[in-house]
């Protein structure tokens, strides 16, 4: 003859699991894993030097940070908040101004033609520089890309670029590179090796 | 008086387990500097997890300043370093690496905003001197979005 079982108690799993909840609750920390993502250019090659600083004036877009966390971007000093449109306007150049990077037609697989902007911008700061007006100052730059994109993308796709599939996403960013060259700050080696 | 059912607290608290089990990571490191990530709100995320490596750049914690004193000090792993130390540090991390992940191997920087660029210009350059060129300034979405 069969005996049921008694049924396990379990008026304690709801003390394990308050235990196993504290336990991660401990261990576990909830800051997200995001950034700006940069590629650093490698480190050049001494005799490669020569050539690579021949750049046409008008394809680069120099923004500098002072020890005072002053802006100066093109020509001026500027206030942050007017940084992206000024970058917007240096990479779309929408009316081919000669003051303003060349287009290269490029083929694109997947689109065909298009005047890809040749315009660098070219990043500078001192040691000086706090990290956090650093960051701001990326932060605009790369929303100013972002932003080009999302135009481009809605204007050919209907849709933002977040919403496109991979290849459509690549298409956007071979069109619209994110070209944001973070240079040797001046004064690295006259204080330092 | 009836008393509450608790028959179905288990099952809440597991959810709740299960919750904390999929939005947080489990903390590796020790931190031992101070660092509060700059806002952004362009952050984008990391797809890959497992490749990043984390450089912590702050001032040192109440506890280590004793010893350390309170200027921005570069934290690998779980002790204070210094820049030069970073290429080692790199070494390191792309020897625990699947050959085959080791180029999307990025370097994620954790510096307080209260850095100066200085110590971040020298590890940016020793960072291109050991080719690990994929970096990210770790940064959050702003709390309020505009």
């Amino acid at each position: 003859m069969v005996r049921r079982v008694n049924e396990i108690n379990s008026s304690s799993t709801a003390d394990i699991a308050f235990i196993i909840l504290v336990f991660f609750l401990m261990v576990s920390n909830m800051d997200s894993v995001g950034g700006l993502q940069r590629l650093l250019p490698p480190m050049p090659d001494e005799d490669q030097k020569v050539e690579q600083q021949k750049v046409n004036r008008r394809n680069i877009f120099v923004v500098k940070i002072n020890e005072k966390d002053q802006l100066y971007a093109g020509s001026d000093y500027i206030d942050i908040s007017m940084l992206k449109d000024k970058a917007k306007e240096f990479l779309v150049n929408p009316n081919n101004d000669e003051s303003l990077p060349e287009k290269e037609n490029k083929e694109i697989e997947g689109f065909g033609l298009y005047p890809v902007s040749k315009g660098v911008i070219s990043l500078q700061n001192t040691r000086g520089t706090s990290y956090e007006t650093y960051i701001m100052v990326q932060n605009e730059l790369v929303k100013a890309v972002n932003e080009i994109r999302d135009e481009f993308s809605k204007e050919h796709y209907g849709r933002k670029y977040a919403a496109l599939d991979e290849d459509k996403q690549k298409i956007v960013r071979q069109i619209i590179p994110q070209n944001i060259s973070e240079a040797e700050p001046v004064d690295t080696k006259s204080k330092k090796r | 008086m009836q008393a509450i059912g608790t028959s179905s607290l288990p099952d809440i608290v597991f959810m709740l387990i299960i919750f904390f089990m999929v939005t947080s990571t489990i903390r590796e490191t020790n931190k031992k500097v101070i660092v509060k990530i700059p806002e952004a709100s362009e952050t984008a995320k990391l797809e890959r997890k497992d490749l990043a490596s984390y450089i912590y750049v702050g001032t040192p914690i109440k506890t280590e300043q004793a010893k350390y004193g309170t200027d921005v000090r570069i934290q690998l792993n779980d002790s204070f370093r210094s820049v030069t130390d970073i290429r080692d540090f790199v070494a390191a991390e792309r020897e625990n690496m699947n050959e085959a992940d080791r180029p999307f191997m990025t370097v994620s920087i954790r510096a307080d905003i209260n850095t100066r660029m200085g110590i971040i210009t020298d590890i940016k350059q020793e960072l291109r001197r050991c080719s690990a060129l994929k970096i990210m300034y770790s940064s959050r979405k702003p709390s309020s979005t505009e």
